[in-house]
């Protein structure tokens, strides 16, 4: 089912929706075409894309993690916690973020290994307990106070635009980019990525070719945590609060995006272009709503229903030759 | 591992959780724990989550899950609220209510049963995406504002006693009486366990199993009607954004039952364990004035535990 240049036909089709909608918003609204536009766009779907690539290589590997936004915030809460008032850079919050979550995300790894159920269930299990310390702990105290370095942020390459707005790489932008290679070369370059892949689609097997379930796991897990650790930097970057509640119920966005771009549910199956493409449609989608003035409250009918036809057509294209 | 095996170990822990709760609790607060006060707060509380809970565990034990069964409460129950707040009370308008609200969940239950069943959508995905659409029409036709001041007939049942025992108690075991007699009476209740224990094998065995799946998601559906008669009555209010705590936790309060997440497991008895096992550590963790959040702690922590005795062999610990 590919074509000589390598792309699928799901992707093929998700790439033609995004022309197709992005065509029709350049006429429709002119403020979409702006480099303004699309830059802010990058930038504030980049916590989104992160998660989201970590959620590609769990669901890749047959499980699913629903427990991410509140390691997410639980890293960014810890770090910011830790960081404020001290001299240093980004390295040192990323280090400190990235640490917790990739710790809680092992946790995860172990839980789902031993206790030999669903990983939804594990996860949903963890959610609770991560979520309920956290706002037991922090009794729902939003954090507000960040050291001078981190407010600044990064920007290499800043230039002044003919808007009048500062452009260049953002510390979002850095970091996005940096995670998509990450993730493409785990996926498509190394051994570790086909042995994920294998795992998806035949855990049994997998385990008869002799690969370390466990250690997968732990790094599938891992991974996942360790995006959300980046993740809780990227977001902090943006909005400089923390709110212990904010992401409550961001689990399904994300894993709505993934889906979208045709990841398989049940493992084995999906490729991160096509993740990236549901990502950039979702934002697309819900930008182009913006810009034409649609009242906000049909934004949800409108991605529930891309959601709805865009799984219809993959299980659908999916079903022949399938016995029931 | 036999049905019969899983069945009992479920019981007995539990009993033994439930037992544990009982005591640490008469010993802590034994006036208040014995009190009418907390029975009542226990019984305002287990009906909602229970029947949100049985929507979900039905839905599981043929496999799949059903991740839009709040979306599927607030849609039925803002029109339910629309039709309850335009026509004035009479017999007719009761039961147009009750129409509207079964008319919306047959809808809502076919087409999630018609994507997974038909179109072989994943359970988890069709309901997502169904979640999504209706979240959103919900906030688009209430413009994200409540309806409310309801007519007495549906306030009733949050405020009437009957023996003494609240009416929404009593809702909530006559739902379990349907639903046991269903699952573990009926020929349509086995063809759910032989679904979630195998449906390619069910299939093939000349059982319609699509039929079968459709109308369990349809079950699922009318089974959120009627909780949201029970929230719209104890709220005198219907919203677009009710009750969304409850997704994960109706999923947790049914592997807790001894629902096994694959399908095929597990018994409404158990459920009604788990439900009154989460209740009652609620309630008296609210009376010592502990945190919310250390309850939805020791509610995740309570799912690991109890997963983790579940996969203990029984009869090897205590010898043959």
């Amino acid at each position: 089912m590919v074509n000589k240049l390598g792309i699928k036909p799901h992707e093929l089709f998700l790439g033609l929706t995004i022309l197709v909608i992005g065509g029709y918003l350049s006429f429709a609204s002119p403020d979409f075409m702006t480099f303004g536009n699309i830059y802010d766009l990058v930038n504030n779907y980049a916590m989104l894309t992160i998660l989201a690539c970590g959620l590609f290589i769990v669901l890749i590997s047959g499980g699913i993690d629903i427990s991410f936004p509140a390691m997410t915030i639980i890293s960014q809460y810890v770090m910011v916690s830790l960081i404020q008032g001290t001299t240093g850079n980004f390295a040192i919050a990323f280090a400190l973020s990235g640490g917790i979550g990739l710790l809680l995300g092992m946790v995860n790894a172990v839980l789902v290994n031993r206790l030999k159920v669903p990983s939804i269930i594990i996860t949903i299990s963890t959610l609770n307990i991560f979520y309920g310390l956290l706002l037991y702990l922090t009794k729902g105290v939003w954090l507000y106070s960040y050291p001078e370095w981190f407010e600044q942020g990064v920007m290499l390459f800043k230039f002044t635009a003919a808007d009048g707005y500062d452009y260049g790489l953002s510390l979002q932008i850095i970091t996005l980019i940096v995670v998509i290679a990450l993730t493409g070369i785990i996926m498509n370059k190394t051994s570790i990525g086909r042995m994920i892949y294998a795992m998806g689609g035949n855990k049994e097997a997998a385990s008869r070719m002799g690969f370390g379930i466990f250690k997968l796991q732990l790094f599938v897990y891992g991974y996942m945590g360790l995006m959300s650790g980046v993740a809780g930097v990227v977001q902090s970057a943006t909005v400089l609060t923390v709110a212990p509640d904010s992401l409550l119920g961001y689990e399904l966005t994300v894993l709505a995006a993934v889906v979208l771009g045709g990841t398989s549910i049940v493992g084995g199956r999906g490729t991160l272009l096509g993740t990236l493409l549901g990502v950039i449609l979702l934002a697309v989608l819900q930008n182009g709503l913006n810009l034409l003035g649609i009242s906000s409250y049909w934004h949800t009918v409108v991605t529930g229903l891309v959601i709805v036809i865009s799984v219809s057509m993959t299980a659908w294209s999916q079903r022949k030759g399938q016995g029931v | 591992m036999s049905a019969r095996k899983v069945k009992d170990n479920v019981e007995i822990y539990l009993s033994l959780l439930i037992g544990l709760v009982v005591i640490t609790f008469s010993f802590l607060i034994p006036d208040i724990f014995w009190s009418s006060a907390n029975f009542q707060s226990i019984a305002s509380q287990m009906p909602v989550l229970g029947v949100l809970a049985l929507a979900m565990a039905i839905t599981m034990l043929t496999g799949g899950i059903n991740l839009s069964i709040i979306a599927t409460m607030n849609a039925c129950g803002l029109v339910m609220a629309w039709v309850a707040t335009n026509y004035p009370p009479s017999i007719g308008s009761v039961a147009l209510v009750l129409l509207a609200g079964l008319a919306m969940a047959i809808v809502i239950g076919s087409v999630n049963g018609f994507l997974i069943a038909v179109v072989r959508v994943s359970p988890i995905l069709a309901t997502l995406g169904i979640m999504t659409l209706l979240n959103g029409i919900n906030i688009l036709i209430s413009r994200g504002s409540a309806i409310s001041n309801f007519p007495d007939y549906i306030l009733a049942i949050n405020s009437t006693n009957l023996l003494g025992i609240p009416l929404p108690l009593l809702v909530f075991l006559a739902v379990v009486a349907v639903i046991w007699v269903i699952l573990e009476k009926s020929a349509f209740g086995r063809t759910i366990y032989l679904i979630g224990s195998n449906e390619q094998a069910t299939h093939y065995s000349g059982i319609n199993t699509r039929k079968t799946i459709v109308w369990v998601y349809i079950l699922s559906s009318i089974l959120c009607v009627v909780a949201a008669l029970l929230m719209m009555s104890k709220l005198n209010s219907a919203k677009a954004s009710y009750g969304e705590s409850y997704l994960l936790v109706s999923i947790l309060a049914a592997v807790l039952g001894g629902i096994n997440p694959d399908g095929g497991f597990g018994k409404v008895f158990g459920m009604v364990m788990a439900l009154i096992l989460l209740q009652m550590l609620e309630s008296g963790l609210n009376i010592l004035g502990v945190s919310s959040y250390i309850t939805m702690t020791l509610w995740g922590g309570l799912l690991l535990a109890f997963i983790f005795l579940k996969g203990i062999n029984l009869s090897r610990l205590f010898g043959r």
